[in-house]
């Protein structure tokens, strides 16, 4: 009996009219956890109920506090009939369940009913007293930490980065089971919600134990998703890193250091499943990228000997190899590098599990965003898809036996042919063998996702294959703005990450290299493609800007493994084109690397959509990209006139976007090291030259064959169309960037500006008989005119940027595409951004340079380098002076979007209002501010249906007020624990269904985010506001010019 | 192909002024698009005229949703559904709550009843303030005398507290409040030239001073009610006429009292004594309580009479 969960219902507020005759209601609320359940009394005709109950008190499992929501139910007494429900709240009170997080849930909740929306508001207390040491109880998990952050969390340092976990759950859907047919939608809803609130518990309680099991503390970059299968099921899954966090004191200098340990993953199970029926198309999207070192010298053959002794046990039980160990750092002291033995046996002491010394399964991080020089080298992205048939669920090891109880897919036997869990298996298999391909031993900024449609589902995994330092990373490095290094000259930090991993001799596609811009010494490809943030040391030129490459295609209705034939036999195609899209519209930006790309297709009944976001920037590491050419096929085709006159709207239109996004990269002082650098002058020339030889310099990847993406053919009608799709992209008004990453590259001086947002379109498609060029028209204008939307919207807040813009598509129906961006809008200031080179560049201190060393390696790559990094990073020992002060951004912890511009007229006073401000923000900072605590992870379910769709203002009238209700009820609950603010927000799920004819819809939304502490950061130096925010996201960088 | 559904939702509510201003004029959102076109905001932001649209959609549906909140204005304070900033709640509430003064000059004194919103159609044609916005101007005077009937206190600060209203604004509605309660009634030709300002003024003394609150502050209906035995009193006033010497008196009181201060003084000083006595006897029988409705409104004729009777009443 290892907790009480005691619970209070103080009052009620504006409670909705239930006795029509008194225009009154008659109150009382059940409060219910587990097979237990309290009443208040009831308090008679009143519509602001004051209950004042006793603490209801639950004696329960920690397990089951995990597992299970505090279940609470406003209903209205009625004498002579059954009493009429007017609402529920869900708590879940996980957060109360580790010490550091919220003591006490307490404020107003707004009573939800899953067909009249909010109805009225009740105040809630909730307690937790935990009895015994949590951690003794293996069943339960109390006490891991969970974060959607896809970075190390402000105020923690990660001591130890354990590496992945995953779970899953799968039920039956409540909705498909017979007894739905006679309950009403109202139970059918509350029993969906419930149980989709009990497995994400569950979830999150297993994936618990498995982190404990590893020896970490912490979940990074929590995502959980749901898979609503109809009849086959509900699955319910799970991914993350496992962590080991410190709490810094506050205050302190942030002093994280980060340690790879990658080697206690669970043994999985081996991945022994046959797809009978589904097929693969996995693609490696190679995106090329250095290799280390035998190119470049090693500084001192002592130290690498050192290091290896280092390195070697590691390489036993990763069973990855390579000792990627040679610092950046410049001459590291003997006694350290003994220290850093040292401390490498004892960890692996430490955590003597027999699972170390198994190969690490999967050497996969959720996070997106690293300390500096954390990462290595990035190789390029890594996808794999595939198309499965869910009727297959059926297994008859589990039969119809399956019952309401929760089943674990692991739980059931591994040779079990057809789990979820093996088909995930695989795919992350193919992951992995596609990151080794590329010369990496890891893939970072790793997700999954499902899309399904009837009994086809597609599941799809991506990341970036990369070589990861082992060493700890000191991250109050980026207090000082490690940023600025690209200000000294030779400074491999902000180029390293791209030079390419693999061999030059024996690359993986043919990609064209040159040496590092930055420091001449290794080898750069000319594009890359990365599914992660911009690290925060890497030197871009400009700004960033958002580039999406948008697809559909029509294909035939079928049935079973016909369908899924046919999806797969689609989806090279689709990928190819999105790849060629992507390249084609990087280069008319005049930018070389993608990062945050996210690629996804949506399968619908006769179509697939295919949308790819990213964010281009341009690499000053890099070669400059080309322009784009045209040519005739034949030249007798199309007149030469029009050729050139395309030809030069795309010239007019580079031109233009390097003004627009300020893309002036720096003049090279030399061409040292006889690199082949072409000077920017040359360019066109080159080109031709590519183009004559293209069969040997293919630019494009392998995986999409010989096309060059440079030169652009024009052989018919369907290449004008393309090349005109290309330029209809309207660039942003001015005063708008956008981006979907979490920092926009170019812009850090942010002011205190938030506008988060959420927007559905649905489009009907009324012509039957559409092309593919048709319906790609109609998709991409469909996206554009969103963005067009939000512009005008938010012009306001100008100068400002979108920043994490989020799109997902669907295809509910057949004629009906769905597009749902989640996006937030924050305002910088303009001037800044101009005075940011005359910046100083600041140096870490040489006393950082020592601690980095002091730990140990644990995770090798397999490439048997072992120096891998320039080793010639000069650590100065610089004045650790600010940047420049960030001047206007700082004003109090506005909270609202208005927040430059308001309080001129406050004079008259709100009586009582109580209503705290929550801002939210698919963002890990809120800048201006300084996040002092995490309160624990909010991940809501909700279903909203009406039968009165034309009474509520038509689908668009439905689905406003539902999305206004999530946000209320995200933010009461943050505020119930005492929150200001929701960080890493995403909506992961909008399944929205309609019956015009029958008067009704549906609509499922799951939301989730980290609920925070922040405060304004007016009394902290400049520099540590970039430090806090640099830290979470490595999210400040400057636009080096 | 056509758009089945689109909506945009912030998590502060955004809120544009004009097309607030918009929709509470009764635009309906074609029209509001058109007047939003010619007024330029597209040139603002490359914008084309299905965004426009979009935006205007997204726009009058919040407005909707908040309605119901803005008919109890504390609620908007203390809801969960919307996150909007104070200010933006003040503005909300306070165009919520602004009439026109050509509409209201139309209902003032009309008991508002259903009868006279069946005739809100006329008033919409005569006045050309849209239906739709007249509806919500007369269901707010309605909403507003409703409330503030049941309670005690000053009528101002009640208006002020319980819809949180400029003072301004809560003076006006005050007024009308007065005026619907009294049923005084403005709309005879006589009286056609006097602005709502006017009106606005007249009651705003008559509830200072002439009022049972003005004597008593603790009453109900202290401030919609005149003072019964203040009336009774003003009987006796009519010694002004009768008795040569005091309205001798009066006269250069009242005229010292005025010197400069209006420009029709000396037309007023020249007529002190026909207007002194047309004032005085209705005053007299202003103790009737069916003659206050009709008497009153001719001691409105003159603007400048006003003063007098705050002369008169000091006089007292």
């Amino acid at each position: 009996m290892p907790g009480k969960l005691k619970a209070k219902i103080v009052a009620g507020r504006h409670l909705p009219v239930m006795d029509r005759a008194s225009d009154l209601t008659d109150a009382f609320v059940e409060v219910k956890f587990g097979n237990t359940t309290f009443k208040t009394d009831v308090c008679p005709k009143s519509l602001n109920p004051q209950w004042n109950s006793e603490w209801f008190k639950f004696e329960v499992d920690d397990e089951d506090l995990q597992d299970e929501p505090l279940q609470i139910t406003v209903l209205d007494h009625d004498t002579y009939s059954a009493n009429d429900a007017i609402g529920k709240v869900y708590i879940d009170i996980d957060p109360l369940l580790y010490s550091e997080a919220a003591s006490v849930i307490s404020g107003w909740f707004p009573i939800y009913d899953t067909i009249h929306g909010i109805r009225g508001e009740i105040n809630v207390i909730v307690k937790v007293e935990l009895f015994n040491d949590l951690n003794r109880f293996r069943q339960s998990s109390c006490g891991v930490k969970f974060f959607c952050t896809t970075c190390i969390p402000q105020c923690y340092r990660a001591t130890l980065v354990h590496g992945f976990v995953e779970e899953l759950v799968v039920n039956e859907d409540p909705e498909y089971q017979w007894i739905d047919r006679i309950r009403t939608p109202r139970a059918s809803n509350e029993a969906r919600q419930r149980l989709i609130s009990l497995m994400s518990g569950e979830l999150q309680r297993k994936i618990g134990l498995k982190v404990l099991e590893m020896g970490g503390n912490a979940v990074v970059g929590y995502l959980q998703c749901f898979d609503l299968e109809g009849e086959s099921g509900l699955v319910v899954r799970a991914i993350g890193t496992a962590c080991t966090l410190d709490k810094l004191s506050s205050g302190s200098a942030p002093n994280t250091n980060t340690h790879m340990h990658p080697n206690t993953a669970p043994a999985s199970n081996a991945c022994n499943s046959p797809s009978k029926d589904g097929k693969e198309s996995p693609l490696a999207h190679g995106c090329r990228s250095t290799h280390n070192s035998p190119v470049h010298s090693v500084c001192s053959s002592q130290r690498l000997s050192q290091n290896f002794s280092v390195s070697v046990p590691t390489l036993i039980f990763t069973g990855m190899g390579s000792g990627g160990s040679a610092g950046k750092e410049a001459g590291p002291l003997r006694t350290l590098l003994r220290q850093q033995t040292q401390t490498a046996l004892e960890q692996r002491g430490a955590s003597s599990s027999g699972l170390l010394l198994n190969a690490r399964e999967f050497p996969f991080f959720t996070l997106t965003s690293f300390p500096p020089g954390f990462l290595l080298h990035v190789g390029g992205v890594v996808s794999a898809r595939s198309v499965k048939l869910l009727d297959r669920i059926h297994n008859p090891a589990l039969g119809n036996t399956r019952s309401y109880k929760l089943l674990d897919w692991n739980s059931v036997t591994a040779d079990e042919p057809e789990t979820r869990d093996a088909w995930w298996e695989e795919i992350r298999q193919e992951i992995k063998s596609h990151a080794r391909a590329l010369g990496c031993h890891a893939v970072v900024g790793y997700s999954e996702s499902t899309s399904i449609c009837e009994e086809v589902c597609i599941l799809s995994a991506s990341g970036t294959a990369a070589i990861l330092n082992p060493r700890y990373m000191r991250e109050g490095c980026l207090d000082i703005g490690c940023t600025d290094h690209r200000f000294e000259e030779p400074s491999p930090p902000n180029c390293g990450f791209c030079h390419i991993p693999y061999d030059e001799l024996n690359m993986p596609f043919p990609a064209q290299l040159t040496y590092c811009y930055h420091c001449r010494r290794q080898k750069v490809p000319d594009v890359l493609f990365t599914t992660i943030d911009l690290p925060s040391e890497a030197a871009v030129a400009g700004k960033g800007c958002l580039i999406q490459a948008r697809l559909c295609r029509l294909k035939k209705k079928a049935q079973g493994e016909a369908n899924a034939t046919a999806i797969s036999n689609l989806l090279p195609f689709m990928e190819y084109e999105l790849h060629t899209q992507l390249m084609n519209k990087l280069k008319l930006r005049s930018m070389n690397a993608l990062f945050g790309l996210h690629i996804q297709i949506s399968v619908g009944e006769n179509m697939l959509l295919g949308l790819a976001s990213a964010t281009g920037v341009y690499l000053t590491a890099l070669p400059a990209p080309g322009g784009i050419q045209i040519a005739g096929k034949t030249p007798g085709d199309l007149s030469s006139e029009h050729i050139s006159s395309i030809q030069k709207r795309i010239n007019d239109t580079i031109a233009v976007n390097k003004e627009l996004y300020q893309i002036n990269p720096p003049e090279l002082a030399e061409e040292g090291v006889g690199s082949p650098i072409p000077e920017p002058r040359h360019r066109s020339r080159l080109f031709r030259s590519h183009s004559e030889s293209s069969d040997e310099l293919s630019e494009l990847d392998l995986s999409h064959g010989k096309k060059d993406a440079f030169v652009l053919e024009i052989d018919d009608t369907d290449a004008v169309e393309d090349i005109h799709s290309l330029l209809i992209d309207a660039p942003p008004p001015t005063g708008f960037y956008s981006c979907n990453t979490e920092n926009m590259p170019g812009i850090s001086n942010w002011t205190s500006g938030v506008q988060m947002f959420t927007s559905v379109r649905v489009l009907r498609l009324s012509n039957a008989n559409l092309t593919n060029q048709g319906l790609n028209k109609i998709f991409t204008d469909l996206c554009e005119n969103l963005l067009k939307s939000f512009y005008f919207k938010l012009r306001s807040m100008i100068p400002c940027c979108l920043c994490h813009l989020n799109f997902t598509v669907a295809v509910p129906e057949e004629e009906l595409i769905q597009v749902t961006v989640t996006a937030v809008a924050m305002t910088y200031d303009k001037e800044q951004t101009q005075e940011k080179t005359a910046e100083k560049p600041i140096n870490k201190g040489s006393l950082e340079a020592e601690e980095q060393l002091q730990f140990p390696l644990e995770l090798c790559a397999d490439s048997s380098s072992s120096n891998i990094q320039t080793a010639s990073k000069i650590s100065g020992v610089g004045e650790s002076t600010n940047m420049s002060p960030r001047v206007s951004s700082l004003e109090r912890c506005s909270p609202l979007q208005e927040g430059r511009s308001r309080s001129l007229r406050s004079s008259r006073s709100f009586g009582g209002s109580s209503v705290t401000v929550v801002k939210m923000t698919p963002l890990s900072f809120l800048p201006g501010t300084r996040i002092i605590k995490y309160l624990g992870i909010i991940n809501m379910f909700f279903i909203r249906e009406t039968t009165s769709l034309r009474e509520e203002g038509g689908v668009s009238g439905f689905l406003h007020s539902f999305i206004a209700e999530v946000f209320a009820m995200v933010r009461a609950h943050v505020a119930a624990l005492g929150g200001n603010a929701v960080v890493s927000y995403s909506m992961k799920e909008c399944v929205f269904m309609e019956n015009p004819n029958k008067n009704q819809a549906q609509c499922l939304i799951n939301v989730s985010g980290d609920a925070v502490i922040c405060i304004s950061e007016t009394d902290q130096e400049s520099s540590a506001s970039t430090a806090n925010t640099g830290q979470t996201g490595g999210s400040e960088t400057d636009g080096a010019t | 192909m056509s758009v089945e559904l689109d909506v945009f939702v912030g998590n502060t509510t955004i809120m544009d002024e004009e097309v607030y201003q918009l929709w509470l004029d009764g635009y309906t959102v074609n029209d509001a698009v058109k007047v939003r076109m010619e007024g330029g905001v597209m040139d603002e932001c490359e914008a084309s005229k299905d965004v426009l649209l979009s935006d205007t959609m997204d726009q009058y549906r919040t407005f909707q949703m908040c309605e119901r909140l803005l008919h109890s204005p504390a609620k908007l304070a203390n809801q969960l559904l919307f996150q909007i900033p104070p200010h933006r709640q003040i503005m909300l509430i306070e165009r919520y709550y602004a009439f026109d003064d050509t509409f209201v000059r139309e209902v003032l004194g009309k008991k508002l009843s259903k009868g006279t919103k069946k005739d809100l159609d006329d008033i919409s044609a005569k006045t050309s303030v849209t239906l739709k916005s007249c509806r919500r101007q007369f269901d707010n005077f309605k909403r507003v005398f409703k409330v503030v009937e049941e309670l005690k206190g000053p009528l101002v600060e009640n208006i002020r507290q319980h819809f949180l209203l400029s003072d301004k604004l809560a003076r006006d509605y005050a007024a009308i409040v007065f005026f619907a309660n009294n049923r005084f009634e403005t709309g005879k030709r006589k009286l056609q030239y006097l602005s709502f300002q006017d009106f606005a003024f007249c009651a705003g003394q008559l509830i200072s001073n002439w009022t049972v609150g003005a004597v008593d502050n603790m009453v109900e209906d202290m401030d919609v009610d005149l003072d019964k035995e203040f009336l009774q009193e003003l009987k006796e006033l009519k010694i002004l006429i009768t008795d040569k010497d005091l309205l001798d008196q009066h006269k250069s009181l009242v005229c010292t009292a005025l010197r400069g201060k209006t420009k029709v003084f000396i037309e007023m000083e020249g007529s002190f004594k026909n207007l002194s006595r047309g004032l005085i006897n209705i005053a007299a029988k202003l103790t009737n309580t069916k003659d206050v409705r009709f008497s009153l409104k001719k001691k409105k004729k003159k603007k400048k009479n006003i003063y007098i009777y705050i002369y008169i009443y000091i006089h007292k």
